[in-house]
């Protein structure tokens, strides 16, 4: 235990105090919980019936594509927006209604940091902590040089915010987040703009607020950077949750996914026979290096497609071969979690609406 | 989002109920409860709010363009030597008394400079928290928003009163200066010491700050509905125009006593001898009013609002 928890509190985030409002034997309600929570903009819905379940004192990966609708989220659950439809809990109240009982546990960095350019990193720090109403003010200034120095912007503690650089903002933002002791941290694309060494030192920071206790809520739209980190991942993909789980659970339903594998030059007879036999068009990359169109012979093409339950893999080589395609690889590969993402969120380019 | 979800009544949280609740009852508290004890009123999140506003080199520069008004008048009239008794009022006493400087720029700035700054002022007040993108961050930690309205009207306020003793003060410094100074003869004809006319000049400096208020509440109000600053100024400034102007017009002469700006320049009775309270009175409840519909305008809008930027 250090740093911000130990400053004037006999509390600290990982303390698990049973809640009144039903609470179990185990220890607390989930951190979050939501139940069809629906966010529309007009006619646009942006969040979609979301149920949302974060145990406590996991870190949660909240992962998705632009637009996926994680910060419209991440508002509602920190009583920013108000939601059109659903219910929201976070750490065992009702959210926004008792507002004013939750948030001073909860840490956030809400789509990038916003400070006011003509104050120094610090004061706008002690700002933001004089804003929250329940922030003891014996402790402003130590808890104030403790978050900068836990984000490593100590040395530019007196700099204007003006002469931040982009990295050195989100690093306050994030120092925002740890000013008190917290229970919940929310952190919405925490890397944003952060150098590798950044990027690693948030990561072990979130490492390191998780083995004091408190659950982190960390949005994203880098699986590598999810995996590294989090226990428990949910998936958005335009508005609606299509995964939630932990890491493990998410890694096996990849598993059971089997994928296939054929280089061959003779790219379209394999395409005709994968899509009869996979019953699905098969992905087709032209194998770097050589150059060619699909249908001559003289280049090298991959083409990968999903493997058909009780469909024994040899079947579809010797079909390859009884049409005439000269076989050159054949691979069977159980999905990796990227690929089940991929598959989850999409992969085209364009922002899903 | 309802109003009480910003639990943010300054005295009248639920939170002290709740952790009375769970003093009463230790088990069942949750960590929460039992590390806040109740919320601050807000008087270290009023000094906070007030040193960001005095923090700003753009309040400093409006401080000090207030402060040449005076200053532009009294040089004018040393030069040109009292010029032909034209002008606004007081203007033709001030060569016989330097203490009549500060009320002929207060006289001048009322109509325009005083509006636009205060304007600029309580124009920001939201929007410009939200442009910055520090309003989600005040909310969130947490604030709660009529906490937020009432220290950025309270902060507004406190530009207003900095404003007109900025002219104030200017105006006697630099009449000082340049005039010769001694007791002041009042409208109703009496001749009051140079001390107590300092302290009149205080007075009227209080009446123009109580004047401003109500314009405060329409740009704290304003400035709620939108997330650029610069709108919510010019819109402010605008609605101060606007207001004056109807106010000269006889065709809307059954308005005139209910626009904020009707006792703006009525300051004349506090140079009277004994003090006439009566426009001091009313302009107070003018304006008190004003407070009232735009607080409560605000508080609608605001405690309602997504906040999304
Ligand atoms: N104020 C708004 N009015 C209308 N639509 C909005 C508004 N804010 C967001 N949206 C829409 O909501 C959708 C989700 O936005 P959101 O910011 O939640 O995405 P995100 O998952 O955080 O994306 P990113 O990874 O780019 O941050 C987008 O399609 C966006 O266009
Ligand atoms: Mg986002």
């Amino acid at each position: 235990m250090t740093d911000a928890a130990e400053a004037g509190t006999a509390v600290r985030p990982g303390d698990r105090v049973t809640d009144a409002a039903g609470a179990d034997a185990a220890g607390a309600e989930p951190a979050i919980l939501t139940r069809g929570l629906t966010k529309r903009f007009g006619r646009s819905t942006v969040v979609n019936g979301v149920d949302l379940t974060v145990p406590r004192g996991s870190v949660f990966g909240f992962l998705g594509p632009n637009g996926s609708g994680k910060t419209t989220t991440i508002r509602m659950l920190l009583g920013l927006a108000g939601a059109t439809a659903g219910d929201i809990r976070v750490l065992g109240h009702e959210m926004p209604a008792r507002a004013a009982t939750v948030l001073p546990g909860v840490g956030a960095l809400i789509e990038g940091p916003g400070f006011y350019p003509y104050l120094s990193g610090a004061a706008n720090l002690r700002r933001l902590d004089a804003a929250d109403g329940f922030a003891p003010h014996a402790t402003r200034a130590a808890r104030v040089d403790r978050a900068l120095e836990r984000v490593g912007l100590g040395h530019a503690a007196g700099k204007k915010m003006r002469a931040y650089s982009l990295g050195m903002k989100q690093r306050l933002g994030i120092a925002n987040a740890l000013l008190a002791p917290r229970e919940l941290i929310v952190l919405d694309e925490p890397t944003n703009g952060l150098d590798p060494q950044g990027t690693r030192e948030v990561r072990s920071l979130i490492r390191s607020l998780a083995s004091e206790g408190t659950t982190v809520f960390v949005s994203s739209h880098l699986l590598s950077e999810i995996e590294q980190m989090c226990d428990h991942v949910a998936v958005m993909r335009a508005g609606r949750l299509v995964a939630q789980g932990s890491l493990d659970e998410l890694r096996s339903a990849g598993q059971a996914r089997v994928r296939l594998e054929v280089v061959t030059a003779d790219a379209a007879a394999a395409e005709a026979v994968l899509a009869r036999l996979t019953a699905g068009a098969p992905r087709i990359e032209s194998v770097p290096g050589i150059e060619s169109a699909p249908g001559s012979t003289g280049g090298e093409w991959m083409l990968g497609a999903a493997l058909p339950d009780g469909l024994p893999p040899e079947t579809i080589v010797s079909e390859l071969v009884a049409a005439g395609v000269r076989v050159r690889g054949f691979a069977v590969e159980r999905a990796s979690l990227e690929e089940l993402f991929v598959e989850l969120t999409g992969e085209g380019f364009d922002v899903v609406q | 989002m309802s109003s009480e979800s910003t639990g943010a009544v300054p005295t009248a949280s639920p939170v002290p109920a709740e952790s009375s609740r769970s003093a009463a009852n230790p088990a069942t508290a949750s960590a929460l409860d039992a590390r806040r004890p109740r919320r601050a009123i807000g008087l270290g999140f009023f000094l906070s709010e007030l040193a960001a506003l005095f923090r700003r080199k753009r309040t400093w520069a409006m401080l000090a363009a207030l402060a040449a008004v005076p200053i532009l008048i009294a040089v004018a009239i040393r030069v040109t030597d009292g010029g032909d008794g034209r002008g606004p009022a007081f203007l033709d006493r001030i060569t016989q008394n330097g203490l009549f400087v500060a009320m002929t720029a207060l006289v001048v700035a009322i109509p325009l400079f005083l509006p636009l700054t205060v304007g600029v002022v309580a124009g920001d007040s939201i929007a410009g928290e939200a442009n910055a993108g520090t309003l989600r961050y005040l909310l969130v930690s947490p604030v709660g928003r009529i906490r937020l309205l009432v220290v950025k009207f309270a902060a507004a306020a406190v530009f207003c009163l900095a404003a007109t003793v900025t002219v104030s003060l200017a105006g006697i410094l630099i009449g000082v200066a340049l005039f010769p100074v001694g007791p002041v003869t009042l409208l109703s004809g009496d001749q009051v010491s140079v001390g107590e006319s300092l302290l009149r000049s205080l007075l009227i400096a209080a009446y123009v700050t109580v004047g401003l208020l109500g314009l405060s509440a329409i740009g704290l109000f304003i400035s709620t509905l939108t997330d650029a600053p610069v709108g919510a100024m010019a819109a402010t400034v605008v609605i101060s125009i606007v207001a004056q102007v109807l106010g000269q017009l006889s065709q809307t002469e059954w308005l005139h006593p209910w626009l904020f700006s009707y006792h703006w320049l009525d300051f004349a009775d506090l140079l009277r001898q004994p003090v006439d309270w009566s426009s001091f009175g009313s302009n107070a409840l003018l304006q008190l009013a004003y407070v009232a519909v735009f607080g409560a305008l605000a508080y609608g809008r605001f405690t309602t609002k997504d906040v999304l930027s």
